[in-house]
């Protein structure tokens, strides 16, 4: 079965900034990885790399088998990928349900919108309010429910749980862990490594803009000393 | 009957040519608002393009025999044609530099193409006479309304409100307002944005092409035409501020509207009283009446 | 080292030009070439791209060219005075279009420049269409003649070379650091403590009173004022020079001014013999449209020759 993600010999530049520095990881079908680091060591560029919203890229990016290291950004999207930045990006000139409507349908199979506001019933009422008048934890809900409209199977998440109150990181984890089920693909970037760690089948820990550690969730046990000494936690 | 010692037709007759040059004011800058918000350019070319849409109408009828009314169809198709190639084969390059060197570009294109055109028509009018169903004037009792300028207000202010309905919305319009926010993630979701860009800078053209066709025959149609307005209408999107298209269309309007007052009580001040009027906004409220700081 | 030789050289040809060149013709390029250094000031050092310094330069030629003609001043008091009115436009204006940042500063000095260009159409002193006519020349200090074409090139000389001096000056001061870390990043030079509003406003003063300068001292040597010099296209002239000869370098203005000035007056003969290589009619005819001619140099330099000549070359040099 053709891997999700295939990523190799990465490099990326933002202006003359180098960046990433020969990355290589894998993602197969169905599968849930972290990439760990300390800030600065290149994970959210890597997130932006693959979708081509860095400056000049080197390497290889494969997804589901298509090689998309010279596409333009549009064009990646429509291979079925979902982002959902860091900023969260919530657009504050729409109103909530114009942000959850945005992102056009790239593939069929995604969530109905009668789906999504079960699945997130804060946003079903608050849908006519100014994107950026929500709150930290409805924006962060919003800005991955748009995303799973889309039909993308493959979801790239960078820092959903940071700065949300523990009850609703903990409605994020239950969410991932259904969207699991459901067969999506997802890549994250984290720095709570406790809202991570049941989540994941796949560690990769980066650092100056490469992969330097990567291990299975069966291995984690083993690995907290590497992982203390890696991300300085 | 007199207001002021003014007869009162005569107030009357110039507030309507005040609106009249008002709806010109509120289409250029509403063009003018949507092509900087997306592609953070100031569109000098704006004037000529307006100028370019009366000529081209012109042309359309003398040359071709082609009447006003399909005209006002075609001219701003084809400006909007001339402006998505300007923006494919000079602006896109300049967007990751400083905005400068937009408003550069599009000032040498305005000189050209002044240039041009004057280098074949000269600088003196050429005329352009109202079209038969529109000629005449309606007597509405307190006023004799001339028909052709009632319908340049009213065709402009239709336009402009179809215009604040898809930006404000359509789901067109929608992708349009986030492209603006942030257009890499608009990317991100699969738009094309560069599309969006190239197409939002010939639809705002096309506006003020559209303006030409109704200036023709109220105006001369002249090479000079398009920079004579174009510093005005730089004043009035100082004014108002490019954050709302209702702002933007109701400060043309109400400028023109001064504008025609201000030729009826003061003449002497009627070409600069924008300007005196952009100079106090900048002293009360310098992000514009419905701007946000930007 | 090469540097120093090259003011050299360039000092030597303008001494002995008046020998090669008609003096009128080098004055006018003189006064131009100030007015694009006063002009570089501002977008090259501070970057801030002003779109109506027309109304310093022209409105000073107005007031110097009234003054000596009407009020019968003498010469140095008349270009005094046209620098004191441009200086205090530039105060005016300078204090409204700073309220704003980026585009819209630009846009403010367009607007009130075409304000400025109204008043001095509508006023009966600088003779509307028709300009302002006949302008003495007069006498510097009592006792030098200016009516001597030779006398004044040198006069005119002398004044460029200090006001450039000046800009120099301006430029390697700590109120000139202070501009160009405003020109690089002005919320960090916020962030260190600097009211960068106040430097902006003086820079663009300084850069108001020395346009008025060269608007004045070319007011006495060509002898009349005409609107042409309060109008928008002059604003663009003056960009143009500065972009041409490149932004932000010292002498680039000058180098431009000079392509410039003698662009216009070569035009039709660079169009005929278009016309003969070519064998198209038209070139014969843009002798005509500076305007066109203008505008396609415009758009080839900020597509392609962004850095100007006195940029290309530096750049290359290094």
């Amino acid at each position: 079965m053709t891997k999700a993600l295939e990523i190799k010999h990465l490099q990326a530049w933002y202006g003359e900034s180098h960046i990433l520095h020969d990355v290589n990881f894998s993602v197969e079908q169905g599968e849930v990885v972290t990439l760990l680091g300390r800030n600065g060591a290149g994970r959210t560029t890597t997130l932006r790399a693959i979708l081509g919203l860095t400056g000049r890229r080197e390497g290889s990016v494969k997804i589901n088998g298509v090689e998309a290291i010279t596409m333009a950004t549009h064009r990646i999207a429509h291979l079925g990928i979902g982002y959902c930045p860091e900023e969260r990006a919530i657009f504050s000139s729409l109103s909530a349900e114009e942000n959850l409507m945005l992102p056009p349908t790239l593939k069929p199979g995604g969530m109905s919108v009668e789906q999504i506001y079960d699945m997130f019933p804060n946003l079903s009422e608050r849908r006519h309010s100014q994107g950026t008048r929500l709150s930290g934890g409805e924006q962060q809900m919003l800005a991955v429910a748009r995303i799973l409209r889309t039909g993308a199977k493959l979801l790239l998440l960078d820092e959903i749980s940071e700065g949300l109150a523990p009850v609703i990181v903990q409605a994020l984890a239950r969410m991932i862990l259904s969207l699991k089920s459901q067969g999506y693909t997802i890549v994250m970037v984290e720095q709570n490594f406790r809202f991570a760690a049941p989540l994941a089948d796949r560690f990769y820990v980066m650092e100056h803009g490469q992969i330097v550690e990567q291990f299975a969730a069966a291995e984690l046990a083993s690995k907290t000393a590497v992982l203390n000494e890696l991300l300085g936690v | 009957m007199e207001l002021f010692g003014i007869p009162m037709s005569a107030l009357l007759g110039q507030l309507l040519l005040g609106l009249v040059n008002g709806s010109f004011y509120a289409m250029l800058s509403l063009g003018l608002a949507v092509i900087f918000g997306l592609l953070n350019v100031i569109n000098f070319a704006h004037g000529a393009l307006y100028m370019m849409g009366a000529f081209l109408a012109w042309m359309g009828l003398n040359y071709f025999g082609i009447n006003y009314w399909v005209m006002l169809i075609v001219a701003p198709i084809l400006v909007g044609l001339f402006g998505i190639i300007i923006e494919k084969t000079m602006l896109q390059w300049l967007y990751r530099l400083d905005h400068l060197y937009g408003l550069l570009l599009t000032f040498g294109i305005t000189l050209m193409l002044e240039g041009i055109f004057r280098s074949f028509y000269g600088v003196s009018g050429q005329p352009f006479s109202v079209p038969s169903q529109l000629s005449g004037a309606t007597d509405l009792g307190f006023m004799i309304l001339p028909n052709y300028r009632a319908w340049v207000v009213f065709a402009s202010i239709v336009v402009c409100l179809m215009t604040w309905f898809v930006i404000e919305k359509t789901r067109l319009g929608a992708y349009l307002r986030a492209g603006t926010e942030n257009p890499k993630m608009v990317e991100a979701f699969g738009i094309n944005v560069p599309l969006m860009v190239t197409l939002t800078y010939g639809f705002g053209v096309a506006l003020a092409g559209f303006a030409g066709v109704l200036a023709a025959p109220v105006l001369q149609v002249s090479p000079l035409m398009g920079s004579n307005l174009i510093i005005v209408v730089f004043a009035v999107v100082v004014i108002g501020g490019m954050g709302s298209i209702l702002g933007s269309i109701l400060t043309g309007l109400g400028l023109g509207v001064i504008e025609g007052l201000t030729k009826v009580f003061y003449p002497e001040l009627s070409a600069t009283v924008v300007f005196i009027i952009m100079a106090i906004v900048l002293l009360i409220r310098p992000a514009g009446l419905f701007g946000r700081e930007k | 080292m090469l540097k120093k030789l090259g003011y050299l050289a360039v000092l030597v040809g303008a001494l002995a030009a008046p020998m090669f060149l008609y003096p009128v013709l080098l004055m006018k390029i003189l006064c131009f070439a100030l007015f694009a250094c006063a002009f570089n000031l501002l977008i090259g050092f501070t970057g801030l791209l002003s779109f109506g310094h027309a109304a310093f330069f022209g409105g000073a030629s107005y007031i110097a060219g009234h003054a000596l003609k009407v009020w019968g001043v003498p010469t140095e008091l008349g270009l005094l005075l046209g620098v004191v009115f441009a200086a205090l436009m530039g105060l005016l204006v300078g204090k409204l279009a700073i309220r704003r940042q980026g585009i819209y500063f630009t846009m403010i000095t367009m607007a009130l420049s075409q304000m400025l260009f109204f008043v001095f159409l509508q006023a009966p002193f600088t003779g509307g269409e028709d300009g302002l006519q006949s302008i003495p020349r007069g006498t510097l200090l009592g006792s030098i003649d200016l009516k001597n074409d030779l006398t004044m090139y040198y006069v005119v000389l002398g004044i460029v070379i200090a006001s450039f001096l000046l800009i120099v000056r301006i430029i390697h001061s700590p109120f000139g650091q202070v501009l160009k870390a405003v020109k690089e990043n002005e919320p960090r030079a916020i962030s260190l403590g600097y009211d960068t509003d106040r430097y902006k406003l003086l820079a663009f003063v300084l850069s108001a009173a020395l346009a008025g300068l060269a608007g004045s001292t070319k007011a006495v040597v060509l002898g009349f004022g005409t609107l042409t010099d309060v109008h928008w296209s002059m604003s663009g002239l003056v960009v143009l020079m500065t972009l041409v000869g490149g932004m932000g370098t010292l002498l680039g203005p000058v180098v431009g001014a000079i392509i410039i000035i003698a662009l216009e007056n070569k035009l039709g003969d660079f169009g005929t013999w278009l016309a003969t290589i070519t064998h198209i009619e038209w070139f014969n005819t843009i002798g005509e449209s500076v305007t066109m001619v203008t505008g396609f140099i415009f758009i080839m330099c900020v597509l392609a020759f962004r850095r100007g000549i006195i940029g290309e070359l530096a750049a290359r040099i290094r």
